[in-house]
């Protein structure tokens, strides 16, 4: 993986756990439940909005590559020299806990509002607001 | 640094965004158009960890791991919301959903 030639071990972890342990079985619960649906947005001549979606993604992709080619010559071609404990997770656990212990405890309540939050929108409908 | 240098990480960073923002503005479903947030989000958090690798710097790291966790936390809200949606049988379509709008 690429965070791994980053230094960056306990994020590559985490990246796993988060992302193949729970996000993509979560979509996969989510469209089981839900079935397959049709969605074949170049069916068709296309609209206005596709052609303004594909020219302002190639104009954010253009524009930063065009900017990162004309800095990559100085600056960005110096990485800094660090140690083997640079990512490990004793090293993320001491600045979690000591620099940025308040993005720390913010992070905790955004997961309690977030696991609230879920329960309450997949929690049933009311009998009356069925249509 | 062996391998790459850090403006390959930002191109492929670069690459990664414009095709979830491609996707989030051409697709209807909204299972779809989260799944494409999630590629912008984690062509932010290449381009942070590449920027924590070349500073010499841990912050950098700290924020990409705050980032994952919002992206999770969004990815349960938003899928709830579709689930809501589908039980109520309204389309799942974010051109049709406008209820909310003003």
């Amino acid at each position: 993986m690429l965070y791994l030639l980053l230094a960056a071990e306990f994020v590559a972890a985490a990246q796993v756990l988060v992302y193949a342990g729970a996000v993509v079985v979560m979509f996969l619960f989510v469209i089981a439940y839900l079935g397959g649906r049709a969605d074949a947005p170049w069916a068709g001549t296309p609209s206005l909005q596709s052609l303004a979606a594909i020219v302002a993604a190639a104009a954010i992709a253009v524009e930063i590559v065009v900017v990162i080619a004309l800095k990559a010559g100085d600056e960005l071609s110096s990485p800094a020299q660090v140690e083997d404990s640079f990512g490990s997770p004793a090293e993320i656990g001491r600045l979690f806990l000591g620099d940025h212990l308040l993005a720390f405890e913010v992070t905790s309540i955004v997961l309690l509002v977030a696991a609230v939050g879920g329960v309450i929108l997949g929690s049933a409908v009311p009998k009356e607001k069925r249509s | 640094m062996p391998g790459p240098g850090v403006a390959a990480y930002l191109i492929l960073s670069v690459i990664l965004f414009a095709t979830g923002a491609f996707g989030v503005l051409i697709r209807r479903s909204p299972l779809i158009v989260l799944l494409a947030l999630e590629i912008m989000l984690n062509a932010g958090n290449l381009a942070l960890i590449a920027f924590a690798r070349q500073t010499g710097t841990g912050a950098g790291q700290i924020f990409a791991l705050t980032v994952m966790v919002v992206a999770a936390a969004e990815a349960v809200v938003g899928l709830g919301l579709i689930v809501a949606v589908s039980r109520r049988h309204m389309d799942l379509d974010v051109d049709k959903l406008t209820t909310l709008r003003g």
